[in-house]
This record gives C-alpha cells, structure tokens and sequence, in this order.
C-alpha cells in the first residue's frame, strides 16, 4: 500500500493528472460551448414559441419540446451506444475524447437548451411588454431584452451546466476518451490503484468547486438588480 | 387625434368570457390631459392597452391621426408605437441597463446613430431632472426618480402621445405631485397630448383637462373636469370625488343632500348662513374642496333632521341662494 502510495505522487504519475486535467476541461468546456451554440438559440425558440411568450406557436413548441424531451430521457450510456453510428459520420471515429464529446453534446444540449428556456421565462412580463409598447421587432426584444435581462441567470445555469457536464467526462473511459474520470476509474475500478483514484477524485472535486464558484461570482457580477 | 369607436375587449377563459370593456367611444384631441379614472376593474388597464394594441380590441377601432391602428401590419403598429409612447405603474425599465442605457434603448431600436443617440438621451435625462444619475442602475433609484427616466425613454422617439398606466400608483404623495407636474410641463412645453389612467381624482384635478369616468367596462361620464366636478351625473363619479365611505353617517335612514360648490359659493360661509335662515342644525358627514384649474370647487354631504318641513325650509333655502344638491342614499 505504501508503495503504491508513493508511486501516486512520482513523476509519471503527477504528468498524467496534469494531462488528465487538461482532457477534462477540455471535454467540459468544449461540450458547453457547442452545447450553448445549441442550446441558446433552441431555449430561445422555446420560450418564444410558448403560450406566454412572444410569439406563441403551440406546433412549433410542441415538437421542439418533445425533441428535446425524447433526447433528455434516453439515459447517457444507452447515448453513448446509439450515437456511435453517428459519432463515426461525424468526426470519423468511434473513440477517443472527441468521439465522445458526441454523445455529451447530444445529452447536454437539451438540458442546456431547458435551462436557458427557464432563464428567459423568468424575465419580467412588464418590461418586454414596455418593449413592445416602444415598437420593438421580436428580435429586438430577443437579442436586447430578453437575453441581456436574462444573464445573471444564464451564467448561473451556466455553472450547473458546466459542472453537471464535468460529472459526466469519467464515462470517456467507456470510448477510449481520457481525462481525470478517466484516471480514476481505470485505476481505482480496474487494477485496485485506491491513492491514484482518490487523488483523481479530489482533482475532479477541486475543479468542480472551482468552475462552480467562478460561475456565479460572474453572475453576481453581472447582476445590476442588486444595488451596490 | 385618437378617436376609439365602439372599442370592446372580451377575453376567453376556458370556463367563461369575460369583457373588460365594451361600447367604450371616446375622442382625445391633441393637446388634451385626458384622464381615463375608475376603480380597479372598471378595464381602465384593458382600455390604455387597446389604445396602442398591446391589446388586441375584440371590435370597435382605434383611430390614430386618422388611420384605423387595426388595419396595420407589424410595421405600421411599430410606426404607430413609436408616437404613442407608455409609461407603466412598475416602471418596466431595464434592469440590466443604466438609466442612459434605458433612454437609449429606444433610439437604438429605431436605428439612430450613437453620437445622435447620446445627445439625445443625455438632453432628455436632463429634461427630467436625472442629468447626474444617468450611470446608475434601476436598484439605485427612487420610484420617483425610476418614472423619471421611464418617462425620458418614452420621449426618446418624439412621440404625439403618452400613454400614463396608473403611471403614480406605486409612488408617495409628494413624488406623484412632482412626476404629475412633470407630465404637465412636458404637455405645455413639448407639445406632447397626455392619456393618463388612474383610480386616484386627485391626479385628475391636478393636471387632467378632460376626464371620462369607467364603470363596469363603459364609460358613464365624460367632459371637462371641471363639468364633471360640478355636476357629477353618475353615481361612481360622485364617489371618486367625495366617497360615502369617508362620510360615516351618524344615523341612518334620514335625508341626506350633497351640496356642491363652484368657484364663487366655496367662499361664503353657506352652511352656517343655512342653520341661521333655516333654524335648524345640519349635520356634516363629509366634505372636501379641490383646486381645480386655480378654481375653488367643494363637496358638502350633509345630513338633515328628520323632520319634512325643515328638510323643505333647507332645500328651499338652498334653491334660492343657487347651490345645487343631489339627495344621497347612504344604502348604496
């Protein structure tokens, strides 16, 4: 035990969670980003279309609703499996980190797209219909009132989303994909390795607080409803 | 210079209808301080929105420098927007933006150049007093000072009309006296015509030339303020001017008269004459005075003994020295 403890923290060791740290945030963020790139305009189009909003349009919420309903509920793993298929049209391979941003795009582009749905709907009824009173175009309204009035609560979702995405990177493992969670398991599930596993694992808890409270200081900062 | 023709709004719930305002015709002519005053539900609310179609009427139209506001596309009603500006009872500003971020956003979605834009907005932020505070956020300001800049914004397009949504409601007296003189000046000074809706008669008489009066989603009364003051013809106006409520009748069942007093009568001492010329006591459940237009207007609700003849010597009485009553049922 001592000497696998030792061998924990040697040279090699302590390059592979460095490289494992890098793959992670780079699974995490380049999932979030295409997710948002996704996510934003059909959250949009959710709140938009819905009896309350804009430009209600109860065909088009509908069936952009169940879309992303039906993709939220298949369960991650079974995604993984699906999307192979896909993920080999996609970028011309089946394995290895960015194969499996794939299946975490398509798993979390809808939660993204939800999310910023729920943001928009909490943006006050009075202020868009001052809006329109002012002769707004509804993409005026979208792209200067509902999203700007939107941001301390986008950037909070944000941070969930991007912490709920990083809980997701240790099944890379399962496609060749690499980073921390992948560490963890390899070493920790598969050959017994306990110190490396801890130590992968509070890597990942680290990072998680960090983004976390990064997250929504931004937020914070970025909220002018509180008077300062 | 709008014109509302037979104006009715019904919405559909899935258990029934319900019309907030029906049969509403109503011409509000440039230059106008034209309150629109009821309680709540009367569809006061309903009826500003109409106005520029935040609403969709239900029938009846909306005549605007003599286009029919109905038979608009988006384009047209977003022209027409522009010169029907609103302010609201809650602000509605952005809290996300400065108060110049506010006054800016509607040149900005109207296309005009930033330098342009700036002037403009900083010239109006001065206009209402807020010159210093235009880098603070809505949270930093006073409800005074947020109506303030609420009105900047909806001067920003040099609009023909602004429509007020119980625009004080939210603020303290001394504040809706300031917001209210405001109004006034930018009527006189900028030439802008004022739909004011409110519950409150003393935002009528401060600044309002023309008043119509809402009940039960119609208008039962309208004219002149002053017209109305005189001679309130509906039993609702009556109340909004001097509400039974404020008079607690002492005992019930007894004559009660509501004498009404213009300009030169509010100076003499008509009660105490009417006691002496009529030998008996009167009792005074309720009474008010208004400034109306730099004119003294007052409301007296008395209640006489109960006795025919003295009710007959006082009625007489008040006949002869030309006050008019109304007799007041206190059972309503």
């Amino acid at each position: 035990m001592n000497s696998l403890l030792s061998a924990a923290f040697d040279g090699q060791m302590l390059s592979e969670y460095g490289s494992g740290l890098l793959t992670t945030l780079y699974l995490t963020l380049a999932c979030a980003l295409v997710s948002y790139l996704i996510g934003i305009p059909v959250g949009v189009l959710l709140s938009v279309t819905d009896k309350d909003g804009i430009r209600p349009n109860k065909l088009v919420n509908t069936v952009v609703g169940f879309l992303v309903n039906v993709l939220r509920s298949i369960p991650f793993v079974i995604l993984l499996v699906v999307a192979l298929p896909f993920t080999k049209l996609l970028v011309g391979t089946k394995v290895g980190d960015t194969a499996f941003l794939v299946p975490l795009i398509l798993s979390a582009a809808p939660f993204v797209a939800r999310m910023v749905e729920s943001s928009l709907k909490e943006v006050d009824k009075g202020v868009i219909e001052a809006a329109h009173s002012m002769g707004s175009t509804d993409m005026q309204i979208i792209l200067k009132v509902l999203l700007p009035e939107a941001k301390p609560s986008l950037l909070v979702g944000g941070a969930i989303a991007v912490t709920t995405i990083l809980g997701y990177t240790p099944l890379a493992t399962l496609v060749g994909g690499g980073g921390l969670g992948a560490i963890a398991v390899q070493y920790g599930l598969y050959r017994f390795n306990y110190p490396v596993m801890y130590i992968a694992s509070i890597l990942i808890i680290i990072l998680v607080q960090i983004l976390q409270e990064l997250g929504l200081r931004l937020a914070k900062r970025s909220d002018k409803r509180i008077s300062r | 210079m709008i014109e509302l023709r037979n104006l009715e709004k019904t919405y559909h719930t899935a258990t029934r209808d319900v019309t907030a305002i029906k049969g509403i015709n109503l011409t509000i002519e440039n230059g106008d301080i034209f309150g629109i005053i009821g309680l709540s539900g009367a569809g006061k609310s309903t009826l500003v929105r109409c106005i520029n179609f935040l609403e969709k009427p239900t029938s009846g139209s909306v005549i605007f420098n003599g286009t029919d506001v109905g038979t608009l596309d988006d384009a047209g009603l977003r022209a027409v927007r522009r010169k029907m500006s609103m302010i609201f009872q809650s602000f509605n500003l952005l809290a996300q933006r400065t108060a110049l971020g506010n006054v800016l956003y509607p040149l900005e979605i109207s296309g005009v150049k930033r330098s342009e834009a700036l002037r403009k907005a900083r010239e109006l932020l001065s206009i209402v007093g807020l010159a210093d505070r235009e880098n603070s956020y809505p949270a930093q300001l006073s409800g005074g000072q947020k109506q303030r800049v609420a009105i900047a914004r909806a001067l920003a397009t040099d609009p023909e009309v602004l429509l007020c949504d119980e625009a004080t409601s939210a603020l303290d007296p001394n504040t809706t006296r300031q917001v209210l003189d405001l109004l006034k000046r930018i009527n006189t000074e900028m030439g802008v015509t004022i739909v004011i809706i409110t519950h409150e008669m003393k935002v009528i008489e401060q600044i309002c030339n023309k008043v119509a009066v809402l009940d039960n989603s119609t208008v039962v009364e309208c004219g002149s303020v002053s017209d109305i003051f005189l001679a309130p013809r509906s039993h609702i106006a009556r109340e909004l001017i001097l509400p039974q409520s404020e008079a607690v009748p002492a005992v019930t069942g007894r004559t009660c008269l509501r004498l009404v007093f213009d300009g030169n009568s509010s100076f003499e001492p008509v009660i105490s004459n009417l006691t002496l010329e009529c030998r008996t006591a009167v009792n005074i459940l309720g009474a008010n005075t208004k400034n109306i237009d730099g004119k003294a207007y007052g409301q007296i609700i008395i209640q006489l003994p109960d006795d025919e003849m003295a009710v007959r010597r006082v009625t007489d009485y008040l006949a002869r020295i030309h006050i008019s009553y109304t007799e007041e049922s206190l059972h309503e």
